[in-house]
């Protein structure tokens, strides 16, 4: 059994000797109670070797189908990851470094993240970026935080944002007493009339995805003026391949941008760890939650970088910090920063073309398909929404036998409905190939 | 270290200057400026907030530390020093200068110290 | 150093994705962004090297001692990161069908399993992504608990004054005023103070079990007591978790609801400040509250496969019976790693998992999807590599080794707090400074110029010049004797020559950097030039 610890028993023998306890045991028993002290063994497995490790885990593993094709989005997406990406993330040193608090240090850990930082602002056009938090969903909630104040306390939210999204900024208002209303959909995309209606003075911000849940390209000049127009704040949630060729979200006047970074070289991991990143305008820079890596110069005039801006958060600030993050994603950070370096604006645009004329290719041929009618009439980007002629479950189990993850089928009122997503990965012959099947299955319907 | 005459004091090291009975500047003391350190940020109240004495109404932060300011009267913010938000050194540089907010229907005040008692309170302190 | 950008030439770039091989589609001008984003266009030679010159300027684990306080900078064994590479981890979508994703399932459920075991709670999710994020989770818990039982009054939670500052922040995101109290002349809770504090606005305690200061409280059945006997329900910082696991349960001490760091005491690597992993255990109590989905057995796993699985089963029994039959020791111990290994399979192959339904009180969601998967897929493979005779080893060892690394250098440094420590210290350097005008400050920069890792500075608040070491279980005896010399080098210089002190670091390739100025006037990305 492994345990990772060098000493050996007469080591440790040694040791407590010189420290003038006999055994373990004493060591313990002197320092907490008898009576909390477990008195039996953890009913856990007994530990193995490092080769038997490996063949439990990876029969656990085995267990997972892992499918060659996928048409499935809905907040985890299938991009290309360059290996250059996974290279650089499992360099030891980058890999198992702690926070760079001490700056002289971790140089090399600062000046990555200030790069990431930078390569934020210029896919989003803002003026400041942090280091990054949890996840695209955490950082939606904490934006609406940034914006809450005293007269403004009401949150007004999308029905086309991701439900995982929508579910997040619910509980983390519901922990402060902040009510989170729903602006609803029309066609697929917000109803702006509704907006209007719903944003006053007591809204503290308006919370729209470009692209939305469905995939489908919102009006944002519009979500900009009506959420101005009441004194609101906008903020943007963007999918990161995609700003690589959509107008910014500094171009539409929003004021903080939140997102998923996790299609910037993060595998679908079946959920994480993934990466939320903000950037907001200068004004609201000091209300950013997190870590922030700044610039400046050390005694000798040399250009440095260090943790700064600290006292918003809560290792100064305790109970009056505005959010208790701590630990972030740093190491998705970073392989966002490799990715995004790798690919550069080119390859990033290209990715982003790549998947949204896969998506359009494939909505064309499907939506020609009896039963699979396009439900919605907008424009999209990587995403659509299809019906689906036989119950979706098994239109999934139908495309799982030739090895293909399907779309999302949707839940709630649009239940019977699926959700398609395309990207770079999908081929012209996969394309063809989905659609035989679902002419197959619209044959078989009718 | 400076101990204007012209101004009130507070224990915990503000100062006050009663322009008219219901009218006073406020900021903080030279002893505190010295106590803080380099000061990076300051985070003002706004106009129209009403501030009690004794309570907390800003904060100010140096680099690994933020303390709040307490007022020294009960009234309303009429004017906070804008200047402070972009420069906070003016409060290191010039503490009795760079006054932090203005208050006005001024209806009560905390203890306060002349600059004599200040001073030996500072004395004593140390 | 060049930053990436300056390294940037225009056409340069790495040839990644083939021509696109369906009619390209073009958006309207009006979605389209005016200008490309300024991203780098570095060859791959350029881009690895720019790495590793980053580098260059970190320090892992991998490089040298790293006894930050409240960190546990364990080993990061290489086991666990081949194992979360597996493409039959990393390449499975979130909202696969669960019949083909019953992997992944499993390592969420047995990481429950075995985290509900080694801190006696009954329930766990993995959603919280840090340890804050399990503070938050678990104080949205507690209200939501008191609110069900329309208990409006409770608004405050307790909390010491050697508390981690994730902790007032995170009470104060779930809605609650924040009551301070008091560490005693032992660093411990003072239980008087506490009882005044208590009242029926409270809503619950937020401690850690060793405290910062590194004790082990011995009130902590009374303290817990007080917070239930008042109403409330009692919240442990899971964070220095490592000197008590296997050893002693926070579920047996009276608390309702947990949170662990898996990258602290489970031995995922910290990244840089991330991702870690913060999951939250809750006593049976608290279930209807957690946010996500449950993870339940399914109906047996039907199917062909069934057969064979009973065919094993028989096997591995017989063996075992085969070995009982035997009387040596030998024999005795290698049938009880059959009923082991007999035991996992009937696990882990005889359960189909699913999504239990949403609990009716949930607090809803604090992030998409399930948790940081991959992390908890490393944690996994270190408990199960571990095992019930291997956790509890590492807490001891952690222990020992601490209180080893003190016995050396506490005649050097006053140990602020205790005769004997759990599994880190705290020094404090007031006097020091006040005698040579040296404070933990220096003393962490000349460790710099010694290759080592400074320990943890000013934490906790309650301790003056702190200085706050953990050397964990991983950590050689000959790491803690050199370290304890470094020490002693550097208590010989601030005494001798303060001024080399106030000078160091000088073999850093930075010094001194300009803090104040970094704040006052943030420069928070690059300036590209026009």
């Amino acid at each position: 059994m492994g345990n990772y610890i060098p000493s050996t028993a007469g080591e440790r023998q040694a040791m407590l000797q010189a420290i003038g306890f006999e055994s373990m045991e004493a060591l313990f028993k002197a320092q907490i109670p008898e009576k909390i002290l477990l008195d039996r063994p953890l009913d856990l497995p007994s530990g193995l070797s490092e080769r038997e490790v490996r063949s439990v885990m990876e029969a656990i593993a085995a267990k997972n189908h892992v499918f060659r094709t996928i048409f499935r989005g809905a907040g985890a997406y299938n991009h290309y990851i360059p290996s250059i990406v996974k290279s650089v993330v499992s360099n030891e040193t980058l890999l198992t470094a702690y926070t760079p608090y001490q700056a002289e240090i971790s140089q090399g850990i600062l000046q990555s993240i200030f790069e990431y930082q930078t390569m934020i602002c210029e896919l989003t056009g803002m003026d400041a970026s942090n280091a990054s938090v949890y996840d695209g969903a955490s950082a939606a909630a904490e934006a609406t935080a940034m914006c809450r104040e005293r007269k403004r306390t009401k949150v007004l939210v999308s029905a086309t944002a991701n439900p995982q999204v929508i579910r997040t900024i619910r509980t983390y208002n519901w922990g402060v007493n902040a009510t989170v209303t729903l602006v609803p959909a029309k066609d697929g995309v917000t109803d702006w009339a509704a907006l209007e209606r719903l944003a006053d003075g007591e809204t503290a911000c308006v919370y729209v995805q470009h692209p939305n849940y469905y995939g489908m390209l919102e009006d944002v000049d519009t979500a900009a003026r009506l959420t101005h127009q009441a004194g609101a704040k906008l903020i943007m949630g963007v999918h990161p391949i995609a700003q690589a060729i959509l107008k910014t979200p500094a171009d539409y006047g929003a004021d903080i941008v939140v997102g998923e970074g996790q299609p910037l070289g993060m595998p679908l991991s079946f959920g994480g760890p993934y990466l939320g990143f903000m950037a907001c305008k200068q004004d609201m820079v000091r209300k950013l939650p997190g870590r922030i890596v700044g610039e400046t110069t050390d005694k000798e005039g040399q250009r440095a970088f260090v943790l700064t801006l600290q006292a918003r958060e809560q290792h100064i600030r305790r109970e009056k910090a505005s959010s208790s993050l701590c630990s972030n994603e740093a190491l998705c950070a970073l392989t966002a920063a490799v990715y995004m370096s790798a690919m550069g604006p080119e390859g990033m645009a290209e990715a982003a073309r790549q998947s949204m004329s896969k998506a359009h290719e494939a909505a064309k041929k499907i939506s020609a398909i009896p039963g699979f009618e396009m439900k919605f009439s907008g424009a999209f980007f990587h995403e659509f929404v299809t019906q689906c002629p036989i119950p979706t479950d098994e239109l999934t189990e139908r495309l799982e036998c030739e090895d293909m993850l399907g779309g999302y089928p949707l839940q709630g009122e649009l239940s019977g409905c699926i959700l398609w997503c395309c990207t770079e990965m999908n081929t012209q012959s996969e394309i063809d190939r989905l659609t035989k099947v679902l002419e197959e299955v619209a044959e078989q319907w009718n | 270290m400076e101990f204007p005459k012209d101004v009130l004091y507070m224990k915990s090291h503000e100062w006050v200057k009663f322009l008219d009975d219901k009218t006073a500047l406020v900021g903080i003391s030279d002893h505190a400026q010295s106590e803080l350190g380099d000061l990076v940020f300051v985070n003002l109240p706004l106009p129209e907030d009403t501030v009690t004495a004794g309570e907390p109404f800003a904060d100010v932060e140096s680099v690994k530390a933020v303390s709040d300011v307490y007022c020294p009267v009960t009234g309303m913010v009429a004017e906070i020093n804008e200047a402070l938000l972009d420069k906070p050194e003016l409060l290191n540089q010039d503490p009795y200068g760079a006054w932090m907010i203005k208050v006005t229907q001024v209806t009560d005040h905390a203890d306060l110290l002349s600059a004599e008692e200040y001073e030996k309170l500072i004395a004593e302190e140390a | 150093m060049e930053l990436i950008f300056e390294k940037s030439r225009q056409g340069r770039g790495c040839s990644l994705l083939p021509a696109c091989d369906v009619p390209v589609y073009e958006l309207d001008g009006s979605a389209v962004r005016k200008k490309a984003p300024r991203l780098p266009e570095v060859a791959e030679i350029d881009l690895i090297r720019h790495y590793s010159a980053l580098a260059k300027r970190a320090h892992g684990v991998n490089d040298g001692f790293y006894p930050l306080g409240s960190c546990t900078m364990k080993y990061n064994p290489k086991i666990n990161e081949e194992i979360a590479a597996l493409p039959g981890f990393t390449r499975i979508h979130p909202l696969q069908p669960l019949s083909m994703s019953q992997g992944c399932m499993e390592v969420l459920k047995l990481a429950e399993t075995y985290l509900c075991e080694i801190t006696g709670m009954d329930h766990m999710t993995m959603q919280p992504a840090a340890g804050a994020h399990g503070e938050l989770t678990g104080m949205l818990l507690i209200k939501a608990f008191h609110q069900a039982r329309k208990d409006t009054k409770r608004t405050k939670i307790i909390v010491p004054d050697s508390a981690h500052g994730t902790n007032p922040a995170s009470a104060v995101m779930a809605g609650f005023d924040v009551i301070s109290i008091p560490s005693n002349a032992e660093g411990m809770v003072d239980v008087a103070k506490l009882r005044e504090a208590v009242g029926d606005d409270t809503a619950g305690l937020m401690l850690t079990n060793p405290n910062t200061v590194g004790l082990f409280d011995k009130n902590i059945l009374e303290i817990t007591e007080i917070i239930h006997r008042a109403g409330g329900l009692n919240y442990y910082d899971g964070a220095n978790l490592n000197a008590i696991m296997g050893k002693a349960r926070p579920g047996d001490m009276g608390f309702d609801v947990i949170h662990i760091n898996l990258h602290k005491t489970f031995a995922t690597p910290h990244g840089g400040g991330g991702p870690g992993s913060g999951p939250v255990g809750c006593k049976d109590h608290l279930a209807v509250f957690m946010p996500g989905a449950p993870i339940q057995d399914a109906a047996a796993w039907a199917g062909a496969d069934d057969q064979e699985m009973e065919l094993i089963e028989k096997a591995a029994e017989e063996q075992a019976e085969e070995l009982a039959a035997k009387q040596d020791a030998e024999s005795k111990e290698m049938e009880k790693e059959a009923k082991d290994i007999l035991k996992r399979l009937k696990e882990i192959s005889g359960a189909e998992w699913e999504f239990g339904p949403i609990p009716a009180l949930s607090i809803g969601s604090v992030r998409a999807f399930y948790g940081n998967f991959l992390v908890v897929v490393k944690a996994l493979t270190y408990i199960m590599t571990l095992g019930r005779e291997g956790i509890p080893e590492a807490a001891e060892n952690a222990v020992l080794n601490a209180n080893y690394l003190m016995s050396k250098v506490k005649d050097l440094y006053p140990v602020a707090y205790g005769k004997h420590c759990m599994h880190e210290f705290v020094l404090t350097l007031e006097e020091l400074k006040k005698e040579t005008g040296i404070a933990a400050m220096d003393v962490a920069k000349g460790l710099l110029d010694f290759g080592i890792h400074p320990p943890t500075m000013y934490f906790p608040l309650i301790v003056h010049e702190a200085l706050m070491l953990e050397p964990t279980e991983t950590e050689s005896r000959e790491t803690l004797d050199d370290a304890a010399e470094m020490l002693r080098k550097l208590l010989e210089i601030a005494k001798s020559d303060p001024d080399r002190l106030h000078a160091a670091p000088v073999t850093t390739p930075v010094q001194r950097l300009d803090e104040v100025g970094a704040a006052r006037h943030p420069k928070l990305h690059y300036d590209f030039p026009e």
